[in-house]
């Protein structure tokens, strides 16, 4: 309970200090649309000189890219993590964190809350409705449930990835650039995966598995039933690995020795 | 004259003393070039050339094109309006120097850096990981070696003039970042040009983009040939020489802005 209203107190705190600077914050929903805009135009000039990719046609890797956007934009604006070395540890800001009597992943996450970023899951459902109706899927009751359960898996393999990145810098506090590696990783994740070869494809499934985050899932909706199997394991994963990276978090806490002084 | 390759010496000093987050920038390099090898062998499917390129040109295209942007790419942009923001800025002008072009020596410090510390291992990594193949034509070097320079001083340009702007917005970081999302695409990184439907490939005659990546990748990759690459570098000066304009304009309008607010 406690938790949910500082949840609540910082996310209207954050409101107002954006709504200060509101053409920023256009202009950085402006830049994300381009952003997702450029990866579509990709994927339509591919197809523009071929009609598969390994087996799946343009609007299929169309809703695959949508339906990636989703636990993307979610995770983008809570687990905006990239920097945790250079700005707790490198500068000593954990100690700040740690005098703080609620656990110290949620208070970072809260801090470096970017709400903007949700907008990208307006685009990735609009984006995943058009090429439904292009592919002419049908949808039952409960897929809008499903659907809720698939994006919250994705958002957990996904944080829990980067949480288990930041924890490193508990043990070993030399800048590295292995964030920005991740989100390059990451991309993959939006393609069929058995379009790489087989070594990459088990390490996007059970090492780093972005691969739960984009094209697994969605093959439950695209009615790819030989992938059910990987689409329903999703939340497994994402509770799995978000879980042990808390739990790497928690030991890597008591590492914690502060900078400096 | 000496005082800028004093700044270009100094700043490649620089970033060797931070030299490690360059051994994780080769990882970098190296998965984004395979993830679109891997793509484009299977968009290729089963098919021998797409746009007069085959899929061996195509795999030596994205090498290259990666590792040239290491060359040619640098944040002065973000330097720029990190300066403009603190009013450091306004020390710059009494300096001895023309402020924009100690930060072009200074990104061609960096550029040479990357260069030599980055792009040449990488791309031996690359070549021992995915099938890429070599010209042995002397020409075909030393256009591409021409090409990559023009890369860099157009693509300096353009950081610059997004730099400078930061002194007419309030805060410019997404204008930056749009920047870079549009010249990924539109120059040819992400995906040849001549692949893009035909009138986009006409509006694009008309922008300077095309001459930060794909030009000096289809030189490389020799898709390039004979008057194409003349033509084509011949673009290349011509915007670096345009794109001083627009520059030079806005630096004279901004330095006057900024004398009334000091004032």
């Amino acid at each position: 309970m406690k938790y949910t209203s500082i949840f609540f107190q910082y996310v209207a705190q954050y409101m107002k200090t954006r709504l200060t600077y509101r053409v920023d914050m256009v202009i950085e929903i402006l830049s994300d649309l381009l952003f997702q805009a450029v990866n579509l135009i990709f994927i339509l000039i591919v197809f523009g000189h071929t009609q598969l990719l390994g087996g799946w046609s343009r609007d299929e890797i169309i809703f695959i890219y949508g339906f990636f956007l989703v636990p993307f934009a979610i995770f983008g604006a809570f687990f905006n993590i990239w920097d945790f070395n250079e700005r707790y540890i490198v500068k000593g800001e954990m100690d700040r964190i740690l005098t703080r009597p609620i656990h110290s992943l949620f208070q970072i996450i809260l801090e470096r809350m970017e709400l903007e970023s949700l907008f990208g899951v307006f685009t990735g459902i609009g984006v995943m409705l058009y090429s439904a109706s292009q592919l002419g899927l049908s949808f039952s009751w409960y897929d809008p449930f499903v659907f809720v359960v698939l994006v919250l898996g994705g958002v957990f393999v996904y944080a829990g990835i980067f949480v288990l990145l930041a924890s490193i810098s508990f043990w070993s506090d030399s800048p590295t650039s292995i964030m920005p590696m991740m989100y390059n990783i990451g991309n993959y994740g939006r393609y069929p995966v058995d379009i790489y070869n087989n070594v990459i494809r088990f390490v996007l499934t059970w090492i780093l598995p972005f691969a739960f985050v984009g094209v697994y899932p969605s093959a439950y909706f695209l009615g790819r039933e030989d992938w059910y199997g990987y689409a329903f394991l999703t939340p497994v994963m994402g509770l799995l690995f978000f879980g042990i990276s808390v739990l790497v978090w928690n030991v890597g806490v008591t590492k914690y020795r502060g900078a400096g002084n | 004259m000496a005082k800028y390759i004093e700044m270009i010496r100094v700043r490649f000093l620089m970033m060797l003393a931070y030299r490690t987050n360059y051994y994780s920038g080769i990882l970098i390099y190296s998965i984004n070039i395979g993830a679109y090898y891997f793509l484009w062998t299977a968009i290729y499917g089963d098919k021998g050339s797409i746009e007069g390129m085959s899929v061996g040109q195509m795999t030596t295209y994205v090498a290259i094109s990666w590792m040239a942007r290491a060359f040619y790419f640098n944040n002065i942009d973000r330097e720029i309006a990190q300066e403009i923001k603190e009013g450091k800025v306004a020390v710059e002008f009494i300096r001895p120097y023309h402020y924009l072009l100690m930060k072009m020596m200074q990104g061609l410090g960096e550029g040479i850096f990357r260069l030599s510390f980055f792009s040449v291992p990488g791309m031996l990594i690359v070549a021992l990981i995915f099938p890429i193949t070599f010209s042995v034509d002397v020409t075909t070097w030393l256009s591409f070696a021409l090409a990559i320079i023009f890369s860099f001083i157009i693509n300096t340009q353009i950081n610059l003039l997004t730099g400078v702007l930061t002194f007419f917005f309030f805060n410019n970081a997404g204008l930056i970042q749009a920047k870079r999302v549009v010249i990924d695409l539109f120059s040819g990184l992400l995906i040849p040009i001549s692949f893009f439907p035909m009138w986009a490939q006409d509006a694009m005659g008309f922008f300077p983009f095309q001459a930060i990546s794909y030009i000096p990748s289809m030189i490389f990759t020799e898709s390039f040939t004979g008057n194409e690459v003349m033509e084509s570098l011949i673009f290349q000066g011509v915007w670096a020489l345009l794109l001083i304009i627009p520059i030079q304009v806005l630096w004279v309008i901004a330095k006057k802005q900024l004398t009334v607010q000091g004032g």
